[in-house]
């Protein structure tokens, strides 16, 4: 039967330590949605979302209430809409209207997220993908809970630089269109190399057609966690860093993975994957940087960190593996900046630069996050910026993603705020080095070769 | 059987524990085991009741339960068993 020390431990992690499930997300297929007639169309998915969803909130919140445990967010992800719209969408302004109703439909349900407002490019695109992609200035500039993802590049098919290029421009617009509010559209905006099909966490969740019509899928969190867990083993070996990271990931994820199943049942979806991650949040002791900090160093960016972070990354997924039935999303630590109070005052002290992320994203998951950038960035640099992460989830068969803000009208040495979730962010500087005439060649890169490993 | 957990924490005062069985008896509530500990002036109990016989939701016990608590200026919690055993035991 439970003892007393271990209810106590699982309360201190809930309570003290800020343990919780940081979404569940129904994953829904729109294919069956698909109408040459615009407004049919709209109509269909709003039906098919409401039909799915409609208890989704209020189960997340019984759930929470009965285990006591913090569910906080409730999401929704659906068929990248360059799929569902490509028949009745014939300019990007028939595109953003799907994107109103995604959003009206996510307010009608009380999910403060719906993502897949997506097109997957990673070899080419139709003229769907592209006026999906020209609309999502104007779709994420006129709506709140929408997220947009594009997967420019994959390891099977190289990088599609044209859509890299021309993403460089929409970030920018994105940006303009939403400048009034720290330009926050583009932090509802990424793109992706190696995009899974069932990443529960915003803003690249969408609903692959791999998946089944729904699912459920579930993000943990816990990086307060095992940041305690690590405060007692301070001068331990690494043998004993690495079981501790183990064991506090396990328990996380157990969490998890009872959610997921509990949802499921109740919802009568089936149970689809527990992500394995470490999602920090603003919240003060809710951060991987301060992990990274535990484990050794004076800020999150000191050489060690890339080290020091892969190792708990492998820890993660090695102790959350056992943990649940079926694993998969993103899997790994995450490493936002404006998401994590750590990684603010390793920017503010100096000691994080994008540089240093770029290599910190090779070892851990997902990319440059929530990166808060001068306004003035040029479109090409955001482009090179982009290129070069897609090249590293490419050549080390990884998921990797971009999510920069060029916040209009700032420059280092200012703030960027956006409220909530998504935090506030330092303005970081850009390497201006000029990179047009690369950025500006047509076609892709052809994927790499997976032999001679060097 | 729904097995469910009750904690409760707080400050040391009399009848902590009348008051809340009171409660539970009243709403057909079997208390499985007990177990209670003061560290400090800090009253510490653990319940493992039975669920399945009450006609109350989930939910409102555990707000009333809370609200008890909050009258007698202590912490009560009220959770399934499920995740205790999820997280604890293989």
């Amino acid at each position: 039967m439970i003892n007393f020390r271990e209810v106590a431990e699982t309360n201190e992690m809930i309570e003290k330590e800020n343990l919780d499930v940081r979404t569940i997300t129904m994953g829904i297929s729109l294919l069956d949605c698909i109408d040459p007639d615009l407004a049919k169309l709209n109509e269909n998915i709003e039906n098919k979302i409401t039909s799915l969803a409609k208890d989704l909130v209020k189960v997340g919140n019984e759930i929470g209430v009965e285990f006591g445990i913090p569910i906080v967010n409730k999401r929704i992800s659906v068929t990248p809409i360059a799929l569902i719209g490509g028949a009745a969408c014939k300019s990007p302004e028939d595109f953003a209207t799907i994107a109103r109703t995604l959003d009206n439909t996510a307010k009608k349900l009380g999910v403060n997220f719906i993502g897949g407002y997506s097109a997957l490019v990673s070899k080419g695109s139709t003229p769907a993908d592209i006026n999906l992609i020209k609309s999502i200035p104007e779709a994420l500039s006129t709506t709140d809970f929408v997220c947009s993802s594009i997967n420019l590049a994959s390891t099977k098919t190289g990088i599609n630089m044209d859509a890299v290029r021309l993403m460089g421009e929409v970030i920018k617009e994105t940006a303009e269109r939403t400048k009034e509010r720290d330009s926050i559209g583009c932090s509802k905006l990424v793109v992706i190399c190696n995009a899974p099909d069932d990443n529960p966490f915003m803003a690249g969740a969408f609903h692959g057609v791999t998946e089944a019509d729904a699912i459920i899928n579930v993000g943990v969190s816990g990086p307060g966690v095992v940041k305690y867990a690590l405060s007692k083993v301070r001068d331990a070996d690494f043998k004993e860093l690495c079981d501790t990271i183990k064991k506090t990931a396990f328990k996380v994820t157990r969490v998890g993975e009872l959610v997921a199943n509990e949802a499921s049942k109740r919802l009568n979806v089936p149970f689809g994957i527990v992500d394995l991650s470490l999602a920090p949040t603003p919240a003060i002791g809710d951060s991987v940087a301060d992990i990274l900090e535990e484990i050794g160093l004076e800020y999150a960016g000191a050489p060690g960190t890339t080290a020091a972070l892969a190792m708990l990354n492998d820890q993660v997924k090695k102790g959350g593996v056992m943990a649940s039935s079926y694993v998969g999303g993103l899997s790994g630590a995450f490493i936002p900046v404006s998401e994590d109070q750590g990684m603010i005052n390793a920017v503010e002290a100096g000691a994080l630069t994008i540089e240093k992320l770029e290599a910190m994203t090779c070892v851990c998951s997902v990319g440059l996050d929530m990166i808060a950038i001068p306004g003035k960035t040029k479109a090409s640099t955001i482009s090179g910026i982009i290129a070069d992460e897609m090249a590293l989830g490419m050549v080390n068969q990884k998921t990797t993603a971009v999510r920069v803000i060029p916040v209009v009208g700032k420059d280092v040495g200012d703030n960027a705020e956006f409220g909530g979730l998504l935090g506030h962010a330092p303005i970081m500087s850009v390497n201006n080095f000029d990179c047009e005439r690369f950025i500006n060649r047509h076609g892709r890169i052809p994927a790499p070769i997976h032999s001679f490993k060097n | 059987m729904k097995k469910t957990i009750i904690t409760v924490v707080g400050k040391d005062t009399i009848g902590i524990i009348a008051k809340v069985c009171t409660y539970l008896a009243g709403n057909k509530i079997n208390i499985l085991d007990i177990s209670q500990t003061i560290v400090g002036g800090f009253f510490n109990m653990m319940m493992i009741v039975d669920m399945s016989t009450t006609e109350k939701q989930f939910e409102e016990v555990s707000h009333e339960l809370a609200q008890i608590g909050e009258e007698i200026g202590v912490v009560i919690k009220c959770q399934r068993e499920e995740i205790f055993d999820m997280m604890h035991r293989l």
